[in-house]
């Protein structure tokens, strides 16, 4: 066969892929299911567990029973601490954000002691999920309760000495570490005091407190967890977001060789962080089936997920911002309170100290000074949820520009432009210390309130508050930013992160042509297949559909670090970007050769290499095909045009964009009902932007819901109140609206597409646009705060001058509980169901 | 989230299911549209021994007209009523509720009258059901009897059905001609209702000449707002009297504290959404 084509005229070039919105490529298999989830793969002679969890917050071990158990149909065994060795490893915190950090270890199994309901105390084997469930509730566990540190302050406050509850009572506090940055200490900024002191005597200072409540992430398919230790390796598929950290892990906390472990994260149904986790449940099936020499298979149940896979936010903030009479910002502190749950989750005391770098946000102030405690409590364990701190900070001060606005009395917008970065002035380094490369915050503003119609909106807004309408317009503001792209892995090292953040990538080029492009971005639902396919095929010239993206196999891709902080794209992307250039300039002399031409006269263009000056060429495909057949090559080149790239990136980058939210408030009932919704993101260039529409949509949703929808409940216990879908309220396409979006574009330079994160900004910029829009609509009944979510009754309360309209109500009883069932004095035996 | 082991028995006739029933006893529970009961089997909240699938039962299923009512078979799926003209033109309030009834897979699932046997005080049928007056008839070993929707309903999830008994069918009188509002407060679409108000309302030469109100989940049945009705009748189809009538929406009520409100709150509510119910129901808008 001859690669090279004489004097055929070249093949038109294919359209552009980069910027078209190309239908996802995984959608038909994901959506119809027809692919390996793990929860679908079964192994000969697989066998099954269940947990048996504590009820407790925090108890006392003081006996298991597993005697009727052992003895149920279909049973292996009935495990618990005691019955594995060190084998079984310890779930680890990568990143201990002080070196005094208190971290109590956490085995997987508790063994005389559970630290929160749900913590898990023995494992049942059995050779079905069924066998497995129905022994479990035969192993009887005998505990005394110990007092439980549940509130957030008042466990920051417990010490031995006070009789407070002590979540480890061995640890003798629940303080985990005190992390600080001080503007003033690190030459980026002046001293807040000073600022704060000034603005007392001639200026305006705004105090405040927000609560931040616990989230569930409530990702899609709860987890699950197969090893199959037959073989020379042990291979896991997990429903993981990070198999190439979870090699890792499990390899350094059992003392099983990495190189013996091969982790397979296949298609993933979400995770928004939430699988972003070394998990007990991960550990105990890994453990089993290396002892019991079988396959082992464990899936959650609903209930089991919500209790017991990490959870989001939690945090207590007290802000103080100081500004000029002008509504010009001076300095701003910010202390925190951090919800760690039981256990330092495996980035989950990080989280905070990422947002350390977002309070300031888009704006210029002169002094900042952020202090975060993490605190122990008997909770579920809390770390990464979509956004990560970021939402936090943005939330933070998004509702103080607001209140800043209100005070100065201008609009909310003007506020903003008073203070922020004008577009003339990046790069700007930040006075928590980052630079931002690129942005421009007037442009995305001007788009945002043009399709907003934010001078009629307010012009209604004020005949209704006129007329006293029993229906009030609120309108919400927020001009987020975000740092996204995880991470350049100097930084993570000046912030004691365990791991780098680089990102690696391969391509091969097939025999027949094809391409495979190996990620170490693991997706689970993001899209890689589609949009790294996108940027392959416009940086090599060959078609969309000849090229197929392989991802979530250790030994596939064999270096990773995974997808989790908007990095899949600005950091993976760039190192498919650096291995196709690789490709390319492997092939050249090769081209060179066979066009019997020499390097310096040829051309890459549209998937060919041209002789400058003449017809003649070849096409990248074929020289792939020549090097299978290596029949013909330049002396002493290797029969491969394949290759291989890292990247690490020098910077985040930056993501902004105006988000304007109108609702109204049914005054009556305090009912919030969205309006309308606009967001203008400049995420730099944008490669599919059918994807960035679901990323959006998707984060503005689960936004919208942290402000109006959804809360982790406990009761006073302990135990988790929303512990099912009827008592956490996850909103639906029926309670969301059509949102606006639109993009302005600021490439960022620290990749060479140009592209920005979009994974996490609808989430991080929708909470304080709707809050703020609550408040808004309530400005005139005195109300400057409703507590998330913004519930109709808080609402309401507030309207009648309760404040923030106060805690859920009553640790209640949630919908499905024992009174639904048969027990108590409730006769349903012979009713009927719904 | 696999259900603790039981057997299972699905008979085809009424009198197999009875007999089945007399068998079991107090170990069987009754599987119409599963909607409620297999969740509760899924988390492990109940373990009868026994289910009964009433499912291929067709003589339980169906939609009819009877003289002075409409007949609805315990086993018809909401969305078949929810669709029925008949039900539409003589029971608009039951039209109204279904289509408010938690979601579409569970209104394709769930039954009518498995819903009422269910005897949830938050479902989304018991406040229709009493402010229309419906009938309920019973089957037991005795035969069928009639309870009237006032008796039917007697605690939390406790209805007049005796152990041995099936629901076979609802009679809902004809309301044909009256006005009718199922007033839903949510706080995402999908949920139980917060508070709910069923109204329906016949005007006559611009008075109310007769009226009927239940209310949902304010009790631990669903409730008939007697004192609403009374204080309506005869009084002029006004923006006022709704008003004035709506303040009695909380007599005999005791709604309970939950993560989504108060009681204090729902009793609040009850009364807005009542005076919104009556106004919507008589043609006047919001209210």
């Amino acid at each position: 066969m001859t690669a090279v084509e004489e004097s055929a005229s070249p093949a038109p070039a294919l359209e552009k892929e980069i910027g078209r919105d190309r239908r996802r490529k995984e959608d038909a298999r994901l959506i119809t299911g027809r692919t390996r989830w793990t929860d679908n793969i079964t192994l000969p002679g697989m066998l099954h567990l269940a947990m048996v969890r504590s009820p407790f917050a925090h108890a006392r071990i003081t006996g298991i029973d597993a005697t009727a158990a052992k003895q149920a149909t279909g049973i292996v065994d009935v495990v618990t601490a005691a019955d594995l060795d060190e084998s079984l490893g310890v779930c680890i915190n990568a990143w201990p954000i002080t070196p005094e950090q208190v971290t109590p270890g956490h085995a997987p199994i508790a063994s005389d002691r559970a630290a929160f309901a749900g913590e898990i105390v023995a494992v049942v084997v059995a050779r079905t999920a069924a066998e497995a469930r129905d022994a479990a509730e035969l192993v009887e566990v005998d505990y005394d309760e110990l007092p439980a540190a549940l509130d957030l302050k008042e466990a920051a406050a417990a010490t031995a000495e006070n009789g407070g509850a002590l979540a480890h009572p061995d640890l003798g506090t629940n303080k985990s570490a005190y992390w600080v940055f001080d503007s003033g200490q690190a030459g980026t900024g002046g001293d807040v005091e000073q600022a704060i002191a000034a603005a007392r005597t001639d200026g305006i200072v705004l105090e405040r407190e927000y609560r931040q409540q616990r989230l569930i992430p409530a990702f899609m398919e709860p987890r699950s967890t197969v090893v199959d230790p037959t073989g020379e390796q042990i291979t896991m598929w997990s429903a993981t977001q990070i198999p190439h950290i979870l090699r890792f892990a499990l390899a350094a906390t059992t003392g099983v060789p990495e190189s013996k472990i091969r982790v397979i994260a296949p298609d993933v149904g979400g995770g928004f962080g939430g699988k972003l986790q070394q998990t007990p449940e991960e550990m105990i099936v890994f453990a089993l089936a290396r002892r019991l020499g079988k396959p082992v298979k464990y899936t959650e149940t609903r209930s089991e997920s919500l209790m017991s896979a990490h959870h989001g936010r939690d945090q207590w903030q007290k802000l103080t911002l100081a500004a000029g009479r002008d509504g010009r910002v001076t300095g701003l502190k910010v202390e925190l309170l951090a919800d760690l749950g039981a256990y330092v989750a495996i980035v989950g005391g990080g989280v905070p100290v990422l947002g350390a770098f977002m309070f300031n946000a888009i704006y210029k102030f002169p002094a900042y000074h952020f202090a975060c405690q993490t605190v122990l409590t008997n909770k579920t364990w809390t770390d990464a949820y979509r956004g990560a701190g970021r939402p936090e900070a943005t939330f933070a001060i998004e509702r103080l520009m607001d209140e800043l606005a209100a005070e100065v009395g201008v609009d909310p917008l003007e506020i903003r432009q008073r203070n922020w970065i004008t577009h003339e002035e990046f790069p700007f380094t930040t006075v928590a210390g980052l630079e931002y490369d690129s942005g421009n915050y007037e442009a995305a503003t001007a788009r945002a309130k043009e399709m907003f119609g934010y001078d009629e909106l307010r012009a209604e807004q004020q005949r209704r508050r006129e007329s006293g309408d029993k229906v009030q317009l609120g309108i919400g503001v927020s001009t987020f930013t975000e740092m996204c792209g995880l991470a350049p892995s100097r930084v993570l090292g000046s912030l004691d992160y365990g791991a780098g953040g680089w990102e690696h990538a391969s391509i091969r080029m097939l025999a027949t042509g094809k391409v495979e492009v190996v990620t170490g971005a693991s997706a689970h639902g993001q899209g890689h297949e589609t949009a790294f396919s996108q940027i392959v095929a416009d940086r090599l010239g060959v078609p969309f559909e000849d090229v197929e993206v392989l991802h979530g196999d250790t030994q596939i891709a064999h270096k990773g670090l995974d997808t989790y902080g908007s990095r899949s794209l600005v950091v993976g992307g760039e190192a498919v970007v650096r291995a196709a250039d690789k490709v390319i300039e492997k092939a050249r002399p090769l081209a060179a050769h066979l066009l019997e031409a020499s390097v310096e006269d040829l051309e890459f263009k549209d998937g060919r290499f041209g002789v400058r000056g003449t017809d003649a060429g070849v096409a990248l495909q074929d020289l792939a095909t020549a090097t299978f057949a290596a029949h013909n090559l330049p002396d002493g080149m290797e029969p491969s045009i394949d290759a291989e790239a890292t990247f690490d990136p020098v910077n985040f980058n930056y993501p902004h964009g105006t988000h304007l939210c109108a609702v109204e408030v049914d005054t009556e009932t305090g009912k919030v009902t969205m309006r309308s919704y606009v967001a203008c993101d400049d995420i730099g260039v944008v490669i599919n932007p059918l994807i960035v529409a679901g990323q959006v949509h998707g984060g503005l949703v689960q936004g919208i819901a942290q402000a109006l929808f959804e809360e982790a409940v406990h009761d006073e216990g302990g135990t988790l109140v929303t512990g099912s879908f009827v008592d956490y309220l996850l909103p639906t396409a029926a309670d969301t609206i059509s949102f606006q979006i639109d993009h302005t574009t600021s490439p960022a330079t620290t990749n060479s597409l140009g592209a920005k994160g979009v994974g996490e900004a609808g989430t991080i910029a929708s909470t304080p646009a709707v809050v703020n829009a609550v408040v808004d609509a309530l400005r005139p009944y005195g109300v400057h705060d409703v507590a998330m979510p913004c519930t109709p009754e808080r609402v309401w309360r507030a309207i009648q001058g309760g404040g923030a309209g106060g805690e859920t109500p009553g640790a209640a009883a949630p919908h499905f509980d024992e009174s639904t069932g048969m027990s108590g004095t409730v006769d349903r035996t012979t009713g009927a169901d719904q | 989230m696999i259900p603790a082991p039981f057997d299972y028995v699905a008979p085809t006739s009424l009198d197999e299911a009875l007999a089945a029933l007399r068998e079991h006893g107090d170990e069987a529970k009754i599987l119409a549209g599963g909607q409620s009961l297999l969740p509760v089997l899924r988390m492990r909240l109940n373990a009868p021994e026994w289910i009964i699938d009433l499912g291929r039962i067709d003589s339980l299923r169906g939609i009819r007209e009877e003289g002075d009512a409409i007949v609805i078979g315990a086993m018809t799926p909401h969305s078949v009523v929810g669709n029925d003209p008949l039900v539409a033109q003589h029971a608009g309030l039951i039209s109204a509720a279904v289509e408010r009834l938690a979601d579409v897979q569970v209104r394709h699932r769930g039954t009518f009258g498995g819903a009422l046997a269910h005897a949830d005080p938050a479902g989304d049928l018991g406040g229709p059901a009493r402010a229309l007056g419906a009938v309920f008839v019973i089957a037991g070993a005795g035969g069928m009897r009639q309870v009237d929707a006032d008796d039917f309903f007697v605690d939390l999830f406790e209805t007049a059905i005796g152990e041995d008994e099936i629901l076979v069918e609802v009679r809902i009188p004809k309301h044909t001609g009256w006005g009718s509002r199922y007033e839903k407060f949510v706080r995402v679409e999908h949920q139980w209702p917060i508070c709910a108000v069923a109204a329906t309302v016949r005007v006559e030469g611009g008075t109310v000449t007769g009226a009927g109100v239940g209310l949902t989940n304010m009790g631990s049945t669903p409730i008939r707002a007697r004192g609403v009705e009374e204080a309506l009748v005869g009084q002029p189809a006004s923006a006022e009297s709704f008003a004035a009538a709506a303040g009695r929406a909380v007599e005999g009520t005791n709604p309970p504290t939950d993560l989504n409100g108060s009681a204090e709150y729902r009793l609040h509510l009850a009364q807005v959404l009542t005076r919104r119910a009556l106004a919507a129901a008589a043609g006047l808008g919001e209210g």
